[in-house]
């Protein structure tokens, strides 16, 4: 007993320094996802902003009914269907993403240290502008005047400039170039840690380049590769200025519907039940991330001979 | 070429360098030839930095020599890449896969030969058979002690039989005791598979007590190559007398037609070994071993001796004779009167001074 103040962890007696962070979530974080909650089961303002204090679930019923005027009910897929073009979309630049780091972050990890701490930090060049501005460079990029459609019709590869802005290819091409980071690093920093004479072990036992990287390096960097297609499907759902510049709004994901609620539409009880599904899709989807993670390892680890040939 | 037939491994003329950071080079490799008779067991010896892992490397495609060749059974293969060698290796690491079984780990390279599923099964059981882990198919190598770890690494690529095993220090991280088990097991499958072994070590008793023969490396270059016993009797320069074994070095000058040491006096005829390299005109060096230089007490000895220390059954001594210092060790029953600070007179066993190059 002489050791209890000594024993345990470095700060383990220290809670309190810990209470600012708390309140801070707690005031900022799950304060106002507790009152889009509330504000997704009361009634719409009949005249301006807000909402009326009246309990209803009408909202949810719009997600999926719209109603005539004459008050008949009818089902109708709209908002569906743009949730589902967003988590496809999110998809789409969730793997595209993956297939472009891999490469990237495995090049960076095997240049000398020197190099690679100067190839992360320009990985993270992008940050340096505000990403209206550089989703803006894009719409210069992809129109029908832009460098890409001058480039190929002035090669005589066209005869008339292919219409890329204002289509779900500009919205992701948009997506990716906003998020490619966020798989990069994550990606980097399993890679980096990475044991390459395990790779010299596997190309020693016969195994061509495409082996090596299926079989060792990818199940190696696989926590990074999680982690990636979490940091980048999950804010590539909730994009708005992808979709919005680029896109054109014919090619509308959700964050720009939610935000015509509040804006335009003044239907704040919309929105906030629009929210409230964003926020069910995410969470349904990290459970996926994590059940898939959890399979994958763990068959990894009791795959016996007999079930892995 | 009648040598390259009989030989699992010929490498002739193999060079690599390296570039340095300041911008230098540095010559791993210089000019090397081998040859690694067909079942035999060749041990790669000299200090760290001296090439032989180089060599290895170079053998097994890991790295690729700047010039020469190397013949796997009369075959080339410096132009062969790494996962197509009839190579395997046992690395200093082991490198075994951490996200698979020991299993998995034995099986990965002959998937990688597409080899069919029960064939599989069947080589892995044996290779881990051979390696006594028969039972432990199912841990990861996180779950094994570095002993086990290191049969894993060896069942991995013994089970790919290949025509050469590689081995890069294979015992360096194991403990003495289980070093030398693993010393007499290595031995003993090579004898079992008959699958030419070429090991690398920087340890001396390793080398002796394992290979059939050993090249003894130094700077790049293969100084010496001979059966264990006859390097160390008859170590042909300088470095390897110091390198295998204790040696004293002396220097020896031609002195009236005869040779002598400077501070002691005329060598007798007889001191020499029969097949000890001329001296020549002018300065020479010889090694002697320590157990081969005699002392006998007495007050009016003319060498002081700076210490002697007993350690088990035998005396070790250093004795200073003019400006150097000669070790000297023998039995505790021949030494009475042997203690530091105290005098003795030094001679040569019959046969034991060896001229060798500097």
């Amino acid at each position: 007993m002489a050791r209890r103040s000594t024993s345990g962890r470095a700060g383990q007696g220290t809670w309190w320094a810990g209470l600012p962070g708390l309140a801070y979530l707690v005031a900022l974080v799950l304060a106002p996802l507790v009152i889009i909650v509330i504000f997704s089961f009361l009634s719409r303002a009949k005249l301006g902003v807000g909402v009326k204090w009246e309990f209803t679930v009408q909202p949810y019923v719009e997600l999926f009914y719209s109603e005539s005027l004459s008050g008949e009910r009818s089902f109708d897929p709209t908002y569906l269907q743009i949730f589902f073009n967003s988590v496809v979309y999110s998809l789409i630049t969730a793997l595209v993403c993956l297939v472009l780091s891999i490469p990237i972050a495995l090049w960076i990890a095997t240049r000398p240290p020197k190099w690679r701490t100067l190839l992360v930090f320009l990985v993270t060049i992008p940050f340096w502008t505000s990403l209206l501005i550089r989703t803006y460079a894009f719409v210069i990029i992809l129109n029908d005047n832009g460098p890409i459609n001058g480039a190929l019709t002035g090669l005589g590869i066209l005869s008339e400039p292919i219409p890329m802005l204002y289509t779900p290819f500009a919205t992701i091409v948009g997506l990716v170039y906003s998020f490619l980071p966020f798989m990069i690093l994550p990606i980097y920093a399993s890679a980096e840690r990475f044991d390459f004479r395990l790779a010299e072990a596997a190309y020693d036992l016969g195994a061509t380049k495409g082996r090596v990287l299926m079989r060792i390096v990818l199940p190696a960097v696989r926590p990074g590769i999680i982690a990636g297609l979490i940091l980048v499907f999950i804010p590539a759902l909730g994009s708005f200025l992808a979709p919005e510049l680029l896109g054109g709004g014919k090619t509308s994901m959700i964050a720009n519907v939610i935000a015509a609620q509040f804006g335009a539409s003044r239907n704040w009880p919309f929105g906030a039940a629009l929210s409230v599904m964003v926020l069910v899709i995410v969470m349904l989807a990290l459970v996926a991330f994590a059940v898939v993670a959890r399979r994958s390892s763990r068959r990894g680890s009791q795959q016996s001979l007999e079930s892995l040939l | 070429m009648a040598a390259t037939e009989a030989s699992a491994l010929s490498i002739r003329n193999v060079s690599k360098a390296f570039p340095t950071p300041e911008g230098g080079e540095v010559k791993a490799l210089d000019d090397v030839s081998l040859d690694v008779a067909d079942g035999s067991f060749m041990v790669l010896l000299g200090p760290s930095g001296c090439g032989k892992t180089t060599l290895l490397r170079c053998i097994a495609g890991l790295e690729s020599p700047d010039s020469g060749e190397i013949d796997l059974k009369g075959t080339r293969i410096d132009d062969v890449p790494v996962w197509k060698r009839r190579v395997n290796t046992v690395f200093q690491s082991y490198a075994l896969f951490p996200h698979m079984t020991v299993t998995q780990n034995v099986a990965f390279g002959l998937q990688m030969d597409k080899l069919p599923k029960g064939e599989i099964a069947q080589k892995v059981d044996r290779s881990l058979e051979l390696v006594r882990l028969t039972g432990l198919g199912g841990r990861r190598p996180s779950q094994l002690s570095g002993g086990q770890q290191q049969r894993v690494a060896l069942a991995r690529a013994l089970a790919k039989e290949p025509e050469v095993l590689l081995l890069d220090e294979p015992l360096s991280a194991l403990d003495l005791k289980l070093r030398r088990g693993m010393q007499l097991e290595l031995k003993r499958l090579q004898q079992e598979t008959h699958i030419t072994f070429v090991l690398v070590t920087h340890d001396q008793d390793e080398a002796m007590s394992m290979g059939d023969r050993v090249a003894v490396f130094n700077e790049g270059r293969i100084v010496q190559v001979g059966e264990p016993r006859e390097v160390y009797l008859r170590p042909r320069t300088r470095f390897v007398a110091d390198f295998i074994g204790e040696a004293n070095i002396v220097d020896v000058i031609t002195e009236g037609g005869g040779a002598a040491i400077t501070g002691w006096g005329a060598i007798p005829g007889e001191s020499w070994a029969a097949d000890s390299p001329a001296i020549g005109d002018g300065r020479r060096v010889a090694a002697v071993r320590p157990e081969d230089v005699m002392l006998t007490a007495g007050g009016d000895g003319r060498f002081p001796i700076i210490d002697a220390t007993f350690i088990g059954g035998d005396l070790h001594a250093v004795v200073q004779v003019g400006d150097m210092t000669l070790a000297a060790r023998q039995p505790a029953a021949d030494a009475t009167g042997l203690s530091t600070g105290g005098r003795c007179d030094v001679a040569f066993r019959a046969g034991s001074l060896r001229i060798v190059e500097d």
